[in-house]
């Protein structure tokens, strides 16, 4: 009842729209949004095309929750295979954009092809049309959203676009949306750059409902009360997820210096106490928080750079507020590239929206990039006479900016690490899985994190399972294959859902159950919703062997499982990833060499 | 005494859960276009701004219609459509000095905030205390304009 129950499809090559209606035996058997995309995905592509061709195939999949009154109820995923992995691609992002679609009466768009030249598509309710976008190409995502608007003379128009990394193939650009909200790994804003495809425009005014209405309203308001009251939730509320800073420095396990470290001195400097800190001139980082859309938690920060900082001082044009620091932005402007400069994160931060990249890659490639300049690797001349140093916040927001607009040495950072640290001959100091960056923990303190990093099926990820109580508890990689596995499942029905992760901390399975239950035709249990997790991991798994990747690249890197961590409560360790992944593949149900046996398969209905 | 809403955009975080409450109580499904209170955000979202009919006691809506269509419930003190009446001429929605009164393409005559009958659905979604059902002599909308840019 809460779908559409119709997907659209533009093929870009031959300029055609045409809606369709939704799979919905696809939608019973991988719940929405991540599941339904990635089953989307494997029926309609070859997982050996090309990333960047016009084979490869985009897609934008809402849940079965989004656009109700569930709380945090905006998600929608991006997916296509990453340019920056060659594995499976799966971001997703808040805002106001995804509920916007299904109130234009989609619940998933899929666009393959390529146009001739850039263009980008406009859905109004039945209304869908491609214009040509020479007039926007170049620009960077705020103007483009304005733009549009503009055009079409509507203000309640939600665009989703690319800035100038996207057109320009970053291998980890983002899609962006609603100005500071973005589906941001991976490069899926690339593969649209790749399209000629620059924006996405969604207005609608369907209505969405639900299978049980009244029973619906009296779930989520309950739901909505447990989130209210819930302590790490309201901590979110107040500090957003940079809360995580201190925790990570108390534990060691907050990567600094490209690794080479786990504890940053100057981690109070960029913390999310440094964010609400006042100073002696009455500035204060933080201005307010501000909700994606149906969402009553309210993590987002909007914060402001000081005027008088050396960023900023002279371009009237930042003097406004802006999305602020998250806790993996303040980890990959601040720690992981040994800067303790909060105006200069948060600029970086702003850059990074404007021309859309994802910031955890960018700031993780450009902590490789120094320690290379360290080594005397690069010099001033490759980098436009930017002194490439650990610590150096002038060299984060130039590059941020060369990087956004492809110029300079901002071509080689938009490599990414694995291919910038291949082009200098150091393929061990990129800090990556399947070439995707890592995001703020370190896995010699969390084990079970190494083992989700290693068998992510996008690479390096912190947001596909959950290991970090576990983790805390016991420093051994012991124990950790079941919960990582067990969490993975589980992270993929969240994740398909339609609603954040981010009530997880307030929400066990059984409320999750409670509202897709309600929300949506036949019986919704923990388990049914539990074996379609474990469903789209091995589905994302086939597409990733079937692109070529094999077990040898669910590894770290051996800084992680070599070079111990010299300080904090996991001194003296490695990561235990060699005890880890054999248990990991006999629980998933693979072969030794971590490929989905044929009962597995069957069992899950792959077969 | 009557009573009408009170918006404070300071507390606002912008997410919509009153346009979303709005439009399943009257219209039976969720989406904010269909929904008689709006959130307008500016400035890269520091400032969310909900607004919706604060029922005037000299109601220009009222006034200007040609066929009485807007009639005052005594006991709400809210100005309610009679939709038996309402042509759809939109004299209303150009009258009203906060663009609160809105016409609906789908049913061909205008909507607006009818308090739900004394039960609020957007104050009761409201996370943050945004909107508040209050004295009328007290209600309106709130800026701090002293907040820094």
């Amino acid at each position: 009842m809460s779908w559409q129950r119709q997907i659209l499809r533009v093929n870009l090559t031959d300029s055609t729209i045409r809606a369709e209606p939704l799979n919905m035996q696809w939608a019973s058997d991988y719940i929405g949004e991540r599941g339904l995309g990635t089953k989307y995905l494997w029926e309609n592509m070859d997982p050996e095309a090309e990333p960047m061709g016009p084979d490869n195939v985009l897609i934008f999949a809402t849940g079965p929750l989004t656009g109700t009154s569930a709380s945090t109820s905006g998600r929608y995923a991006v997916l296509t295979k990453s340019p920056l992995t060659g594995a499976i691609a799966c971001s997703n992002s808040g805002g106001k954009f995804g509920a916007e679609l299904k109130y234009a009466g989609y619940d998933l768009l899929l666009v393959e092809g390529r146009a001739e030249e850039p263009v980008y598509l406009r859905i109004e309710d039945g209304d869908v049309s491609l214009h040509p976008a020479k007039k926007i190409w170049g620009k960077t995502v705020w103007e483009t959203e304005e733009w549009i608007r503009q055009e079409h003379n509507n203000p309640m128009l939600k665009v989703a676009t690319i800035g100038i990394a996207g057109e320009r193939g970053v291998r980890y650009a983002a899609v962006v949306n609603d100005l500071h909200r973005a589906a941001g790994r991976s490069g899926v804003g690339a593969v649209m750059g790749s399209k000629n495809l620059k924006a996405v425009a969604a207005r609608g005014t369907c209505g969405v409902s639900v299978d049980d209405p009244k029973r619906f309203m009296e779930v989520t308001s309950r739901m909505k009360d447990m989130l209210a009251g819930d302590r790490g939730t309201r901590g979110l509320t107040k500090y957003g997820t940079n809360a995580m800073m201190d925790t990570m420095q108390e534990f060691g396990g907050l990567p600094t210096r490209n690794f080479k470290e786990v504890q940053f001195e100057g981690y109070d400097k960029v913390d999310a106490r440094a964010m609400l800190a006042i100073g002696a001139d009455g500035h204060r980082n933080l201005v307010t928080n501000t909700a994606c859309f149906g969402c009553t938690i309210a993590c987002g920060r909007i914060s402001h750079i000081h005027k008088d900082h050396f960023t900023i001082v002279n371009r009237k044009e930042y003097w406004h507020a802006s999305g602020g620091l998250e806790y993996e932005t303040a980890y990959a402007f601040g720690p992981v590239v040994g800067i303790d400069d909060i105006d200069a994160c948060t600029f970086a931060g702003y850059l990074m929206n404007e021309h859309g990249i994802d910031p955890i890659s960018f700031g993780v490639t450009l902590a490789a990039a120094m320690e290379l300049f360290e080594m005397g690797v690069i010099s001033t001349e490759e980098t436009d006479g930017i002194e490439l140093k650990f610590g150096n916040a002038q060299a984060l927001t130039v590059m941020a900016e060369k990087t956004g607009k492809q110029e300079g040495f901002g071509e080689v950072l938009g490599l990414g690490s694995r291919r910038m640290c291949e082009k200098y001959g150091y393929p061990e100091l990129s800090m990556t899985v399947k070439g995707q960056e890592f995001a703020g923990y370190d896995s010699r303190a969390l084990q079970g994190m190494g083992l989700g990093y290693a068998t992510g099926n996008r690479g390096a990820c912190h947001l596909k399972h959950d290991t970090f109580e576990v983790d805390m508890e016991d420093q051994t990689g012991s124990g950790k294959a079941e919960p990582c596995k067990a969490s993975q499942d589980w992270q993929a029905v969240v994740d398909s859902s339609g609603l954040c992760m981010f009530t997880m901390g307030a929400w066990g399975p059984e409320e999750f159950a409670e509202q897709l239950d309600a929300d949506s035709e036949g019986d919704w249990t923990v388990d049914r919703m539990t074996e379609s997790g474990e469903r789209i991991w091995n589905l994302e798994r086939m597409f990733n062997m079937a692109a070529g990747l094999t077990s040898a690249d669910d590894t770290l890197p051996q800084r992680l499982l070599k070079d111990p961590a010299p300080s904090g409560t996991a001194k003296g360790r490695v990561n235990e990833l060699d005890l880890m992944l054999p248990e990991y593949y006999r629980l998933r149900g693979w072969t030794d060499d971590g490929q989905p046996t044929t009962e597995t398969l069957k069992r899950l209905g792959l077969g | 005494m009557a009573r009408s809403l009170a918006m404070e955009p300071d507390k606002c975080t912008g997410c919509l859960q009153c346009e979303i409450a709005c439009s399943f109580e009257h219209e039976g499904v969720f989406n904010p276009a269909r929904s008689r209170i709006r959130v307008f955000e500016f400035q890269h979202g520091r400032l969310a701004v909900p607004y919706t009919c604060t029922q005037c006691e000299a109601a220009w809506c009222q006034k200007v219609c040609p066929t009485g269509a807007i009639v005052l419930d005594d006991q709400l003190g809210a100005k309610l459509v009679r939709t038996e009446a309402c042509v759809g001429c939109k004299a209303c929605a150009i009258a009203c000095p906060y663009g609160t009164i809105e016409y609906n393409p789908l049913s061909g005559k205008v909507d607006k905030c009818d308090l739900c009958g004394g039960d609020p659905q957007c104050v009761a979604a409201c996370p943050t205390g945004a909107i508040a059902y209050m004295e009328t002599s007290l209600s309106g909308t709130t800026v701090n304009t002293t907040a820094e840019a």
